[in-house]
């Protein structure tokens, strides 16, 4: 039966055909890089380790037990703590990184139109470097010689002619300034396009600054600031560079904890475990997100 | 002017030398107004000439550079836009999409932390009142363009506002519906006796709805009046044109009259000029077999427009145009005699046009 599609004569046998050819390469890439990979990390979490590493394809849930912080020790939740603290971490990068953005791009918006792509560079400008040289870059801003940590130590914070790192704050810090831009684009792009007579309106119906936030400006941000949110909360979980290298032996992450389990300790099926759990946290704070994100949508 | 009016007056909207620069553009140049409590008025111009301005300074939503603005004796000229009791209807309406309708129009008084029976009752009346009543749990897109009107109209009106703004506010909506929003518009605003300032560029709207008229050119008012008025004595060619069609007559003062392209025309007053212009509108032209007694004018029918209620004929010498009612057909080639009585004529400020 003839159709016409977009201007063009054909039938539905046809429109078939183009769709499976157009969605082949993708659907391609990701069973490859995808489901392949996916399937075969839930099998390695599912058997276990020989004795040098090596896979021994016999099927157990040890390493989920392990995970679950059950050993023949008794039931120490180390492993679950660092899982936490990861949620923990990701949390509150996403968080300062959201409260960060808010005056940020009002800022950006607020420039005159040439400007404001300056200000954009700028933001984007730290990306053009290697993530591992970035986090280099705070030992030195962080070290003893210079002025914030001489700050610190004047105000008694740390010791005199101590570094700032490793440190919790370290982590954070370097956290921020690695996922501030995933958050300011996206969130820049709503924000540009705000229709400002709603501030008005809400103005002009009496809102404080608060209300004017809440009822004109962040329902109109919402989609840029949910893929800014999405685009930091998620990476931020399975970020290692920055805690192993800022925040010491002591500050483990998931992160680390994976690519310690797939590196040095030869624990594949452990590290696939923990890969499994670092997941389903992941899911499980998404479908939270997003249902929440719903009712703000629609109170 | 009467003790009551005078009363009125001092309730109502006093602007007193209002001027705004935006960069090198003058968008208000000294401009003072008087709007009289319970009075429906009407700032009338082209896009560009600053009525939209005064409108957001009135708001609080623009600071004017100079002068003054008072309501009911108050003060109000650097108020923020908060504290004003002052509501607006935008251009765009404004709703807040992600808010029901009925939550919409809760919105100031939530603001202002209205108790929940009272913001319940204020708003159901004021949805009821406009029709909406139906409309309470909908969502701003899932409405017309004429209820999301109304709905903006409620937002501002269920807050009680001493002055009510409108921001060209039948712009959006088809010319059917606009025609009668303007008569439910007129309608509400007298029985509610609230003070409406009308923002608009379309000269019916102004006619229909207004008690007065300030028509705005360039940053100033040119004429402000009751619809009447302005309508039947326009000061310039500009408001001449502006508000209704006209013809525009350049003429030279002689004794008793004029001299201009169609020969002497009478008037009943003296031009303040030596050269200016005569306005006369197409309806006041009489049209006729026979020569009348004065400034009468031979001409030849070279064009007609049918306008449903009216036709419009287009003459020469001239060119002139003539509104004649629509049963009076006049076919194009026919000579005509045309009455343009002295009393018609007016005389506007223009030296020259």
């Amino acid at each position: 039966m003839l159709l016409t599609w977009y201007g063009e004569l054909t039938t539905r046998g046809r429109l078939l055909k183009r769709g499976i050819m157009l969605l082949l390469p993708g659907i391609l890439w990701l069973l490859l890089f995808l489901v392949i990979p996916g399937l075969v990390l839930v099998a390695v979490s599912l058997v276990t380790r020989g004795a040098y590493g090596e896979l021994e394809w016999i099927f157990t849930l040890e390493n989920y037990r392990r995970l679950a912080g059950f050993s023949s020790f008794g039931w120490i939740p180390d492993y679950l703590m660092i899982l936490w603290r990861s949620v923990v971490v990701a949390f509150v990068t996403t968080l300062v990184s959201v409260l960060l953005s808010y005056p940020l791009c009002f800022f950006i918006a607020g420039r005159r139109e040439r400007s404001r792509y300056m200000w954009l560079t700028l933001v984007i400008i730290p990306f053009w470097t290697n993530m591992v040289i970035r986090t280099y870059a705070w030992f030195l801003i962080l070290s003893p010689e210079m002025p914030v940590a001489r700050l610190a130590a004047v105000l008694g914070i740390v010791p005199q002619g101590a570094p700032l790192y490793p440190s919790a704050f370290a982590v954070y810090l370097g956290m921020v300034s690695m996922f501030l831009p995933f958050v300011t684009l996206p969130l820049y792009a709503s924000v540009e396009r705000l229709d400002w007579t709603l501030v008005e309106a809400a103005q002009d119906l009496y809102a404080s600054r608060v209300r004017v936030f809440t009822q004109a400006i962040l329902p109109q941000t919402l989609p840029g600031l949910s893929v800014g949110i999405i685009l930091t909360f998620i990476p931020a979980m399975g970020m290692f560079v920055v805690p192993d290298l800022l925040g010491g032996a002591k500050y483990m992450l998931v992160g680390n904890l994976i690519q310690q389990q797939f590196g040095t300790s030869r624990d594949w099926p452990f590290g696939a475990a923990i890969s499994m759990g670092l997941m389903v946290l992941t899911l499980i704070g998404l479908q939270i997100y997003r249902r929440r994100g719903r009712e703000i949508e629609y109170v | 002017m009467s003790q009551n009016l005078n009363a009125k007056i001092d309730q109502g909207l006093s602007i007193q030398n209002i001027s705004k620069q935006f960069g090198d553009v003058k968008a208000l140049d000294d401009v003072s107004l008087n709007v009289a409590q319970g009075e429906f008025f009407t700032l009338l111009g082209p896009s560009g000439c600053g009525k939209t301005t005064l409108l957001r300074i009135i708001a609080g939503l623009e600071l004017a550079d100079a002068g003054r603005i008072f309501s009911g004796g108050k003060e109000i000229t650097r108020l923020p836009a908060i504290k004003r009791q002052v509501n607006t209807v935008f251009q765009s309406y404004a709703l807040f999409p992600h808010l029901t309708i009925f939550e919409n129009v809760a919105f100031g008084l939530r603001s202002r932390k209205f108790p929940e029976d009272e913001i319940r009752k204020r708003v159901h009346r004021r949805l009821e009142m406009l029709d909406l009543g139906a409309m309470a749990r909908r969502h701003p897109h899932q409405l017309s363009g004429g209820q999301k009107q109304r709905v903006a109209l409620a937002r501002a009106l269920v807050n009680e506002p001493d002055v009510l703004l409108l921001d060209e506010p039948m712009s959006a909506l088809d010319a059917r519906l606009r025609a009668q929003v303007q008569e439910d518009l007129r309608r509400l605003q007298r029985k509610l006796g609230h003070t409406f300032i009308l923002v608009t560029h379309d000269q019916a709207e102004a006619l229909v709805c207004s008690d007065r008229i300030a028509v705005m050119r360039q940053g100033q008012v040119r004429q402000c009046g009751t619809p009447e008025a302005v309508y039947d004595n326009p000061r310039d060619s500009f408001v001449a044109k502006f508000l209704g069609a006209a013809n525009l007559i350049p003429a030279t003062r002689v004794d008793g009259g004029v001299d201009t392209a169609f020969g002497f025309l009478a008037l009943e007053k003296v031009p303040p000029w030596t050269t200016g212009t005569v306005a006369i509108r197409p309806e006041w032209i009489g049209i006729g077999e026979t020569q009348p007694a004065v400034n009468g004018i031979r001409a030849r029918v070279s064009e007609i427009v049918y306008r449903g209620t009216s036709f419009d004929l287009w003459l020469e010498p001239g060119p002139l145009r003539v509104r004649t009612s629509s049963y009076r057909r006049i076919d194009p080639g026919r000579d005509v005699w045309l009455e343009l009585a002295p009393r018609e004529l007016v005389i506007l400020e223009d030296e020259a046009c």
